[in-house]
């Protein structure tokens, strides 16, 4: 696969809700053993907070690390499956917010919990190409589970946003190789109109989440001459705390890779922004020089993987806005009958 | 109830101030006005220029209003807050993100844009700025 | 200036689901019309705010016209906020006092109760600037919560201080026949009531009301025919301020009611000191002192340790709210300054029976528009 020449992260923010809901307390509404939980505890959007509202703080964070003035950023798209308006996109409004100039492309992208990445290779291109300086890619997301079911203990809600940029001094992480594998697989969908996903159980673990995991993992590592020997971190796409550590086992990579880019039994699947959070984490510890392989996982199905290098400018630029822990930070428990008026559940 | 409605109009031309809070400022005394505006409230001359205000203000005080006015019965309690911005301008509006408890005059906070309204399925989304503490 | 006002009427108020905006304006008109003798006047004013958003009803002064059998006559609605009635009657004033009409009919009348209490909190809001405060979700109740949040502060003073105010509005109301509110409440009530935006109590908030009220104007020529209880209007003031207390230096100056305070006392020639009793508009408990203090009737700080020493009872020495105000009598938002005159034209014709404030001879009445952002005072004098 050719190499990325000149696309880096040159900014990168994210955004998590305050409020958190534990997973004991909708196994005790739901009558469910809280022993073998998915994960501890996931956010929750508050009343006054969506995909668009998070998107913009994300990205404001990202615009305060990278310095670069907004008026230079010629394209945002959003990746999400839970935009606040099914036609209306999402990123002209973050645009608007983050007073950004006219002369933009914006899309809102749907590809389940790969979107947001999916906005990565859009913009990885765009930038690339030099069609465009500088561009935000967002993933962002207030999911939605159906009260009772399984995923309703890990459904939750969060952004990240990357500014992408050429690979210039003072750039954060410079991207080197990006994949994506993608086929027809049916383990989660959601008709238009219905108002919570369907999956497909079982389904959705080994030829869904691990195949295309896998394949992508193993087309970047082995197509460009690299062992996981050679990666320092390992960020996946984590629907719940197991998956992505049997990934790790399955490829033998220790914990200690794995550890740093994990995200969800805080926080939940915050789903197009998950892997993404991940790799934001990461961004707040990492060195430069440090190799770290990012692998997203959308239902429908397929995975992006993307290969980046740290740069020296991520010692500097990394501090200019709230690290992933300094969000996570704010932590207001609530019930699950707040829950279900924040998340506009209660119908009559 | 009446209909309400977020007319499309109005909420687009709201966008400067509400979204980024851009505005007017007396080029003479330096009142800033959230809006176009052709004459200063303040000292009555007219020339003003576009700006836009500081990104951190501090509290000056701040109410929890249980009582809703149409459109935000679901949404209460809420706190609605009294922000001096860094140049001294005064604003108010809603204080998002906290329990009362971690309010106090003194507190800073930074402008956020988030739903302010919702009128039903169909109707349009009114977004605008809220205050949110630091992080 | 010199205006003769005869006739005053009102209507008790209540939710008056019986009646229609128009039943209430043809009913106070009429009344009023009948106590004073007149049977034919050039004008008549409306003072009403919500008609075209409750009723959907505009043209109100044409409306008043035909439901007053009055053809070929001047007729128009007058708005200024809660300060409408006020400034319909300075409307009649100049059309009297410039010699273009003979005789002005003044009618108050809005209809709350179509709506809900919470479409009321958003209609007061509607007196604030809906570019900026309205857009925000912000209401007008929680801007008085604001800003009586600040008054505790800044005079130390607590909050059941300010809450004494409706109490000597529920004295007064308590034996008024049209107040809303015929009855007492104590102190403890009222600081037991659930906060409506804290520290506002719900009981130190008006509720949506129906009524109407009415009062002619006439020139003097006119007054020496009329045989029915007159009184003199012999100043009157009005002035705007910024519409958003925190955009003024001070936002708990009412520099508009200040101004507008010292033109009406100017114009009638007399001090604050000889005013009898006063007419406030506080639908929020803290106007009262803030309305008090910006019309030089206390001193900044001050207003509310002297109602508590009964300074502002009805048998104090500068009475207020004599039958109630806006929280006892009830608040019909574009009507209350219209029931302001009235109320003091019933004192000053010795007309207020157990609520008679004993040998009144000036009275004031203050209307105000949202938080001070207009305001209009009217001096009344006993008929010489």
């Amino acid at each position: 696969m050719p190499k990325i020449n000149n696309a880096a992260i040159v900014g990168y923010g994210v955004y998590i809700p305050r409020y958190r809901i534990k997973a004991e307390e909708l196994a005790r509404v739901w009558g469910k053993s809280s022993s073998d939980l998915p994960v501890k505890e996931k956010a929750v959007a508050g009343l006054d907070e969506d995909t668009v509202t998070m998107s913009a703080e994300a990205a404001r964070y990202a615009l305060m690390r990278a310095g670069v003035d907004p008026s230079k950023v010629s394209a945002v798209h959003v990746g999400t499956e839970s935009k606040p308006y099914a036609v209306k996109p999402s990123g002209t409004l973050v645009a608007e917010i983050l007073g950004l100039s006219r002369h933009i492309t914006s899309a809102d992208l749907e590809f389940a919990c790969k979107a947001g990445t999916e906005a990565i290779q859009m913009v990885t291109a765009l930038v690339e190409t030099g069609r465009i300086d500088y561009g935000l890619a967002i993933g962002a997301d207030t999911a939605q589970g159906r009260p009772g079911d399984a995923l309703e203990f890990t459904a939750a809600s969060g952004a990240a946003a990357f500014l992408i940029g050429r690979a210039d001094t003072g750039c954060i992480a410079r991207f080197e190789y990006a994949t994506s594998v993608v086929t027809d697989t049916p383990d989660f969908w959601r008709r238009s109109y219905e108002r919570y996903p369907t999956h497909a159980s079982r389904f959705t673990g080994e030829p869904a989440y691990f195949y295309h995991t896998l394949t992508a993992i193993n087309t970047i590592l082995n197509e460009n001459g690299y062992s996981t020997d050679d990666i320092d971190y390992f960020v996946f796409h984590q629907p719940n705390v197991k998956f992505p550590l049997t990934v790790a086992k399955l490829l033998s990579i220790p914990y200690s890779k794995v550890s740093p880019g994990l995200v969800s039994d805080v926080v939940g699947n915050t789903y197009a922004a998950c892997s993404m959070l991940g790799l934001a984490k990461v961004l707040d510890t990492a060195s430069p020089g440090q190799r770290i392989l990012m692998t997203s996982y959308g239902s429908g199905a397929g995975s992006d993987s993307f290969l980046l290098t740290v740069c020296d400018g991520i010692v500097e630029k990394r501090d200019k806005a709230p690290s992933f822990q300094q969000l996570l930070n704010r932590n207001k428990q609530i019930d699950y009958a707040i829950y279900l008026k924040y998340r506009d559940k209660i119908r009559v | 109830m009446r209909e309400l409605s977020s007319r499309p109009p109005a909420n687009w031309r709201s966008r400067p101030f509400v979204y980024r809070l851009e505005g007017s400022r007396c080029v003479v005394c330096g009142h800033f006005h959230p809006y176009k505006r052709l004459v200063c409230r303040r000292c009555g001359s007219k020339r003003l220029d576009q700006d836009k205000l500081p990104s951190t203000g501090r509290l000056v005080n701040y109410t929890v209003v249980t009582q809703a006015q149409q459109g935000f019965e679901n949404n209460t309690p809420h706190i609605v807050g009294w922000v001096e911005m860094d140049d001294g301008t005064q604003l108010i509006g809603h204080i998002t993100d906290c329990e009362p408890e971690e309010l106090k005059p003194g507190t800073v906070l930074e402008p956020v844009v988030r739903r302010i309204r919702v009128d039903g399925e169909a109707k349009l989304i009114v977004y605008g700025v809220k205050f949110k503490p630091v992080v | 200036m010199k205006a003769f006002l005869c006739g005053g009427a009102v209507l008790k108020v209540d939710e008056h689901w019986d009646k229609s905006l128009p039943n209430l304006l043809a009913e106070a008109g009429l009344k009023a019309l009948d106590s004073s003798g007149i049977s034919y006047v050039d004008h008549v004013y409306v003072a009403n705010v919500y008609g075209e958003v409750l009723q959907e009803q505009a043209n109100l002064g044409s409306l008043l016209a035909e439901e007053l059998g009055l053809r070929g006559v001047a007729a128009s609605r007058v708005e200024a906020g809660g300060a409408s009635g006020l400034a319909a009657v300075y409307a009649g004033c100049l059309a009297v006092s410039s010699g273009l009409a003979n005789a002005v009919l003044v009618v108050g009348a809005e209809k709350m109760s179509d709506g809900t209490v919470e479409e009321a909190v958003s209609l007061l809001t509607m007196e604030e600037r809906q570019d900026y405060v309205g857009y925000l979700g912000v209401s007008q109740l929680a801007e008085a919560a604001l800003l009586y949040k600040e008054y505790v502060k800044r005079y130390r003073i607590s909050n059941d201080d300010v809450a004494y105010f409706p109490v000597i509005s529920h004295e007064n109301s308590s034996t008024a026949p049209h107040a809303q509110y015929q009855f007492k409440i104590s102190l403890e009530t009222v600081i037991n009531s659930p906060y409506v935006a804290e520290p506002l109590h719900r009981l130190e908030t008006t509720s949506p009301s129906d009524g109407a009220a009415a009062i002619l104007i006439v020139s003097q020529e006119l007054a020496r025919r009329v045989k029915e209880p007159k009184c003199l209007l012999t100043g009157i003031g009005s002035a705007s301020d910024l519409m958003t207390a925190f955009d003024r230096e001070d936002p708990l100056e009412m520099r508009g009611l200040a101004d507008a305070g010292k033109r009406a006392l100017e114009m009638a020639g007399i001090k604050a000191s000889d005013v009898d009793f006063l007419e406030l508009h506080d639908p929020y408990s803290i106007l009262a002192p803030l309305s008090l203090e910006a019309l030089g009737i206390a001193e900044k700080g001050q207003a509310c340790l002297q109602a508590r020493k009964g300074r502002f009872s009805l048998s104090g020495e500068k009475p207020i709210n004599t039958f109630g105000g806006l929280k006892g009598r009830g608040y019909p938002v574009g009507a209350s300054g219209v029931y302001a005159v009235v109320e003091a034209f019933m004192q000053l014709t010795d007309n207020a029976s157990k609520n008679q404030v004993p040998g009144a001879d000036v009275g004031l009445v203050e209307s105000l528009s949202g938080l001070g952002s207009y305001a209009g005072v009217a001096v009344l004098e006993r008929m010489r």
